[in-house]
């Protein structure tokens, strides 16, 4: 049997003597030395020295030691040292977060806990001021951690903002974060723009040339804008042959069309190469500065009112030694002969500028094509829009030969109700369907009251029908003014129909115009179902004919005629709204179209709905090629196609589809 | 041959012997020759209104002799204004120019004051060149000739486009329309050479007349507006009696039937839109150094509109139904815009006359077309006894010039 030994101590107290002794060290030291060194105060103690040398060239180990460590406070401590908040307490030298009490004291953070660790006066810190030069390099840094932020929407953004200010220090850290990335398209994002940055800022020309090849064909602007300057050019001039070495795009011959004579000179002038020339200003400025008892050079100055003159008091002074001698024209020739001009390229690599030349010149190629196309639907779009306008017409005018020139006051009253039932009915989509039937309500209704008060009376004397209609025209237009006053108004149209149909960079058309579009090809198709298939249709191709007979055989042409104008009135109203939603509605609005429409259907061949079409996409495409030609002048456009039209009305006076026979009338 | 023409229009001597009274009456009472009872700025807009009656007779005789509602008369108007303008501006920029340049040191060169006048007239757009349009406007024979060479011109290519593919009627309206609005939209633009929609300004400022007071260039222009519209109504009355105005008459009531007869229609529409458009661009050249500035604004299709009513409520195919609309209608307006006409207050609100004249006068416009197709004009006739055969009941047919109930029965 064991004897009984002596209850040892306690076994984890004679541990827990030396811990607590421990425990009570670091407490003293704790009070002492209030901050615990933490990893990121070891980093910037280990390069405190070039931390507080603060030298650009120097820098760059330190940024990338926190940029790297993989540390949590890493991006905050490099936008802390950026916005030049670091503090170094001069005591023991740690570096805080310093912030500028009100009491002109710095309260400081620590980096690695995020504890305010206490106040301290100014003197006894310094703060550290990181020139341009290094906070460019931080930003450069920081952007990594953007680009690699849990946050996909931060990350979104640095790319944005990468894209606007591309930099060549971004395109490391971009590379960097691609192997990262999770969601698929930041990563398409990061690897076309690391593409774009490898273009305009790789230090290996094969490297940019194999991404300027993998572009071959896109039609992206940031394409384009990557390109382009790798092909800009300086124009200079060479005494001798150009140096070996320049990049050059192309020699130029002096006096032909790209390089006009004077403008050789000029360059020579430029490049210090000779003298300038005698200009007129100069000229004066040589006569009045050497005025010696009235006269210049020998001149009385009453007669220097020529040139000549002018030159032969300026040769006598360059004689006297006042002034230099002026370079005569023959010696200008001479020198441009002797000089060698060309184009050079600011890109030193040839193998470069030749693969962005013919990149570029490929996408170009491309571009045009997508323009034709863009061009194509922007006039098949304005082409809707006169067509539009015009179909009403194509019914009063074309069909009943009745010129209504408040046609355009129609539209108007359409747009109008549109933006009084948008005052009353808030939500968007329910106040266009409840416009559009109004709109034609309200315009059939004038267009009834108009054919019953006043055309009528006028059917076989059309030239005062068109005075009479336009006569309500300025009433109507003048009445809106009173009512609705003279500044626009909104007609909105609903969320859906905001936005565009975006094919690429180059094609694209907002919904707005498909909607239109749409409409006309509703309208058309309406038409044609009128005319051709309704009783309605028939007694107005009937009374259209032969009113006389058409009376004989039962029809009312009274109320025949008064239905079509009401028909064609009211689709104006509908017009109106379509229209109102992409224009400003004023009470100008329709006179803006009432021209247009009437040439749309003159052109087109009256009284035929496919007349008129065909007239709206002629007129249409026509504005939009003029414009294309001549891009800043829409007012020069309308010029050309007005002219155009009265040209055209002389080959095929009754339009481009002529009705033929008895429907032709007279 | 005189006599008997002034003889058989007894309406002419009539015509010329009011307008010399209305011009004695306005120099007796102007402020430079007369009484002071007139202010210069309303002998202005007498002086203004006899041009419109000018043109208002060109377009009497295109659109009530002959049947062409031309809606580009304006335009004719405005080239005319344009030419006499680019003349005026010129010179007086000139002047002043070399007046300036005239005490620098050294005498300018005549280079340098070509610059500074283009400097001066072309800087508001932009510019310091001379167009090409402006190589005559130093010249004053060459612009007054162009004054009518212009406008003449323009019309003849556009008549004899548009008439010689026989576009008539509506057609031809909405055509002329569509050419006002052309030229309008081109002389908006900056590079036009006219200067843009800033036109040409300080016109009422003769050249070489700075001393003479305004009170005094208005009267000088009030005679010669007279003058012009005295000549102008003789040569129209001229034009429209005898054979020639029979033969346009006919044209405007059944042009088909003229040119079966064997005259050529053409030619006599070609003649007396050439004509006309002279006459509105002498027109034009006398109402705009009156108006002071000219832009293209004035060229808008709705002011050929507005001609085309004047002479409508004047009385068509009569010359001085025409000057009578026009004198009429053109004063109103002027009366009405100008705010100087009491408000009417009708208890619920109140009617603005600057509001709401517009409507009132496209209103009347549609009454006139309506009930008094002969416009003003025809109350003359009821002075003579002349009244249009009674038609009555409703219209058998819808067609033109079909029976009315009344007369089938007769």
């Amino acid at each position: 049997m064991r004897p009984l030994t002596p209850i040892p101590d306690f076994p984890g107290f004679s541990f827990m003597r030396p811990f607590l002794i421990l425990l009570g060290a670091v407490i003293l030291l704790a009070l002492s030395l209030p901050v615990q060194a933490g990893p990121v105060q070891d980093i910037l103690q280990e390069h405190s020295t070039i931390l507080k040398k603060s030298s650009r060239k120097t820098i760059q180990p330190a940024i990338d030691a926190l940029a790297n460590s993989g540390l949590p406070q890493a991006q905050q401590v490099l936008q802390v040292w950026q916005a030049k908040d670091m503090w170094l307490r001069q005591e023991d030298g740690l570096f805080f977060k310093g912030e500028t009490l009100p009491s002109k004291a710095i309260r400081l953070t620590d980096f690695d806990t995020g504890d305010v660790v206490g106040e301290a006066d100014k003197k006894a810190l310094k703060q550290l001021k990181p020139n341009s030069g290094i906070r460019a390099l931080i930003a450069t840094a920081l952007v990594q951690f953007q680009l690699s932020d849990p946050d996909p929407a931060r990350r979104a953004e640095a790319l944005t903002a990468i894209e606007r200010a591309p930099d060549a220090s971004t395109l490391a850290p971009l590379s960097g974060s691609i192997g990262g990335e999770t969601d698929a398209t930041l990563k398409a994002r990061k690897q076309r723009l690391e593409r774009l940055l490898t273009i305009s800022f790789d230090k290996d020309d094969d490297a940019r040339i194999a991404a300027i090849e993998s572009f071959a064909g896109d039609l992206g602007v940031d394409v384009r804008a990557a390109l382009n300057p790798i092909l800009t050019t300086t124009r200079r001039v060479f005494a001798g042959d150009p140096p070996v070495g320049l990049n050059i795009a192309r020699m130029l011959k002096p006096g032909a069309d790209a390089l006009p004579e004077a403008e050789a000179y000029d360059l020579i002038v430029a490049a210090k190469l000779g003298p300038p020339r005698l200009t007129a200003d100069d000229l004066r400025a040589a006569m009045l500065a050497n005025i010696e008892n009235g006269a210049v050079g020998g001149v009385p100055v009453a007669d220097l009112n020529t040139d000549e003159v002018r030159i032969r008091a300026y040769a006598a002074l360059a004689e006297a030694g006042a002034v230099p001698a002026a370079v005569t024209d023959a010696q200008a020739t001479e020198a441009v002969k002797t000089h060698r001009f060309a184009d050079i390229y600011e890109e030193q690599s040839q193998a470069v500028t030749d693969a962005a030349g013919a990149a570029l010149k490929a996408i170009e190629a491309k571009v045009a094509l997508n323009q034709g196309l863009d061009l194509g639907l922007d006039a098949l779009s304005l082409a809707s829009i006169y067509f539009l306008a015009a179909i009403g017409l194509a019914i009063t005018f074309g069909v009943m030969g009745v010129i209504n020139m408040a046609h355009g006051e129609f539209i108007m009253m359409g747009a109008y109700t549109g933006y009084v039932v948008q005052q009353v009915v808030p939500n968007y989509t329910v106040s266009i369907i409840v416009a559009i039937p109004l709109a034609f309500a309200v315009t059939f209704a004038a267009g009834v009251a108009m054919e019953r008060l006043v055309i009528r009376w006028l059917y076989s004397r059309p030239l005062e029908t068109l005075l009479a209609t336009f006569g309500i025209s300025i009433a109507l237009q003048q009445l809106a003014k009173n009512i609705f006053g003279t500044q626009a108004r909104p007609l909105t149209s609903p969320g859906w129909l905001d936005g565009a149909w975006v094919l690429n960079d180059v094609v694209s058309i907002s919904y707005i115009r498909i909607a239109i579009f749409v409409l006309a090809l509703i309208f058309l198709l309406f038409f044609l179902f009128l005319m051709k298939k309704t009783r309605l249709g028939l007694e107005t191709r009937a009374v259209t004919q032969n009113p006389g007979m058409a009376a004989s055989m039962g029809i009312n042409p009274d109320r025949v005629n008064m239905l079509t104008f009401g028909l064609g009135s009211g689709i104006a109203g509908i017009a109106g709204v379509a229209i109102g939603l992409y224009a400003k509605v004023t009470s100008e609005l329709g006179s803006d179209y009432i021209v247009q429409s009437f040439m749309t259907v003159v052109v087109g061949g009256v009284g035929n709905i496919w007349g008129t079409l065909l007239g709206a996409t002629m007129i249409g495409a026509l504005q939009k090629g003029i414009e294309w030609l001549n891009p800043s002048n829409t007012l020069a456009a309308q010029t050309y196609m007005i002219i155009f039209i009265i040209i055209f009305i002389q080959f095929r006076p009754r339009g481009i589809i002529a009705l033929k026979g008895r429907a032709a009338g007279d | 041959m005189k006599n008997t023409f002034l003889m058989r229009n007894p309406s002419i001597l009539i015509f010329l012997g009011l307008l010399a009274l209305f011009t004695l009456a306005v120099t007796l009472m102007s402020e430079a020759t007369g009484a002071g009872l007139i202010s210069t700025s309303f002998v202005k807009t007498l002086g203004k209104t006899l041009c419109l009656c000018l043109i208002a007779i060109a377009m009497d005789l295109v659109w009530g002799y002959t049947g062409i509602l031309s809606l580009g008369h304006f335009a004719f108007f405005g080239l005319g204004g344009y030419m006499i303008g680019m003349w005026l501006m010129y010179e007086r920029t000139r002047q002043i120019v070399e007046g300036s340049l005239a005490n620098a040191e050294i005498p300018p060169t005549a280079q340098e004051i070509t610059d500074a006048i283009g400097t001066q007239i072309f800087g508001v757009v932009g510019s310091s060149d001379f167009p090409a349009i402006w190589a005559f406007a130093d010249s004053l024979a060459i612009q007054l000739i162009l004054v009518v060479a212009v406008p003449g011109l323009l019309a003849l290519v556009f008549g004899w486009l548009a008439f010689r593919s026989r576009v008539t009627g509506v057609y031809l309206s909405i055509l002329t329309q569509a050419m006002t609005l052309a030229l309008a939209l081109y002389l908006f633009q900056n590079d036009s050479g006219l200067r843009g929609n800033n036109g040409l300004s300080g016109l009422q400022n003769l050249p070489g007349a700075g001393d003479i007071p305004q009170s005094m260039v208005s009267i000088w222009f009030f005679w010669a507006s007279a003058l012009a519209l005295a000549l102008g109504y003789l040569l129209a009355a001229f034009v429209v009696s005898g054979k020639f105005g029979s033969v346009i008459r006919g044209i405007r009531d059944d042009e088909v039937r003229v040119r079966f007869l064997g005259y050529s229609v053409e030619g006599y529409k070609l003649f007396i839109f050439v004509i006309t458009a002279m006459i509105s661009g002498i027109a034009g050249a006398l109402y705009y150094p009156q108006a002071g500035i000219i832009n293209p604004a004035e060229i808008a299709p709705i002011a050929s509109i507005y001609l085309a009513v004047w002479v409508a409520i004047g009385g068509r195919g009569r010359l001085y139904g025409a000057v009578i609309g026009a004198a009429l209608v053109s004063l109103v307006s002027t009366w009405f815009t100008g705010g100087q006409v009491p408000d009417l207050p009708l208890g619920f609100s109140t009617i603005k006359w600057v509001d709401w004249w517009q409507v009132v006068l496209g209103l009347s416009f549609v009454l006139v077309t309506l009930f008094a197709p002969k416009g003003i004009g025809g109350l003359f006739d009821l002075l003579e006894g002349i009244r249009s055969p009674k038609r009555h009941g409703a219209p058998l047919g819808p067609d033109a010039g079909s029976l009315q109930e009344r007369e089938a029965q007769e």
